[in-house]
């Protein structure tokens, strides 16, 4: 198991990137992430 | 280490105008800890943009983010703290400074387990409190070293500082102080990022192997580990980063760190085993 779990969980980490990108998630983060974060600079 | 961190913070022109990067890469998550809010950042950090998630309402399943921390994390495991994430780049910056480093003592394999309750703290929390992405908000170091970078280019965001910043340049500060002392505090002690791709380390694709036959169990891997781990125990264990300090230091050549499957020396043709955990 060991020898094939990263290959699973690496396959079944491209399939829900894969589905989060189909269900429009690629543009929340980019929404995100063009802004400055105030918590995460800390102002508040 | 230096070539990751600066190709993660490659929009060079927002160190001096402090204005962000607004190019479509930055819809991507990097690997490791690089706060997006950094005005050097050309992509999403991945625990920001998997908080945010988690505290928008109605909820909805990361997907993306989470597909992309498995496949990150199932390829390199901790080999993202070791050559990836600017956030160790900067530990082992302020660790040049010359002063013995201690490595070892009574607190640190109990503080090690601080960073899984982070972890999972960082999950939950903006699951009960909306919009409050816990660990950025409170802890994350990348993203004072962000609102410096920002303070530094604009007086607005200067004028903005308060309390809260306060707090979080004081982790940084005694981060960075421990630093000199201790090897890589953050990524021991306090980084949810590194908590989960330890865990990660088991099944990774990217990976230990000791050599069973060859290990003359000499000890010199685990005295040169300054992530504390004894290689022979536990190569795949959560706590190393893949430096591969122990495969250089050890004198029988039993240790390779690499990919699962692409070995120099086939354990069968010299009749040994290989410890993959």
């Amino acid at each position: 198991m060991k020898r094939y779990g990263g290959l699973i969980l690496l396959l079944a980490g491209a399939a829900l990137a894969l589905i989060g990108l189909l269900q429009g998630q690629y543009d929340s983060v980019l929404a995100k992430a063009v802004r400055i974060c105030l918590e995460c600079v800390g102002i508040g | 280490m230096a070539a990751a961190a600066l190709l993660q913070n490659a929009n060079f022109k927002g160190f001096f105008t402090g204005r962000i990067s607004e190019n479509a890469a930055k819809g991507v998550c990097v690997p490791g800890l690089n706060c997006y809010s950094c005005p050097g950042a050309v992509g999403a950090c991945p625990l920001g943009s998997l908080q945010s998630f988690l505290g928008t309402r109605p909820f909805r399943f990361p997907y993306y983010v989470m597909g992309l921390l498995l496949f990150f994390g199932a390829l390199l495991g901790r080999a993202v703290c070791g050559f990836l994430c600017p956030m160790g780049l900067i530990q082992e910056l302020a660790a040049l400074v010359p002063v013995k480093k201690r490595n070892r003592f009574r607190l640190d394999q109990p503080l090690r387990k601080l960073k899984f309750l982070i972890l999972a703290a960082t999950l939950v929390l903006p699951l009960i409190v909306a919009r409050t992405p816990f660990f950025c908000k409170y802890i994350c170091p990348s993203g004072t070293t962000a609102a410096l970078f920002l303070s530094a280019a604009d007086k607005t965001v200067r004028g903005l500082l308060g309390s809260l910043f306060t707090l979080k340049f004081a982790i940084l500060t005694v981060l960075i102080v421990l630093s000199l002392f201790i090897w890589r505090p953050f990524c021991k002690y306090l980084c949810p990022l590194g908590a989960f791709y330890g865990l990660m380390n088991r099944v990774a694709l990217y990976r230990g192997h000791v050599d069973e036959n060859a290990c003359v169990h000499c000890g010199a891997c685990a005295s040169v580990c300054r992530m504390g781990v004894d290689p022979v125990k536990e190569i795949n264990g959560t706590e190393c980063i893949r430096c591969g300090d122990c495969a250089r230091k050890c004198p029988a050549d039993a240790i390779r760190i690499g990919f699962a499957g692409i070995r120099k020396k086939e354990p069968e043709a010299q009749g040994g085993e290989v410890r993959t955990s």
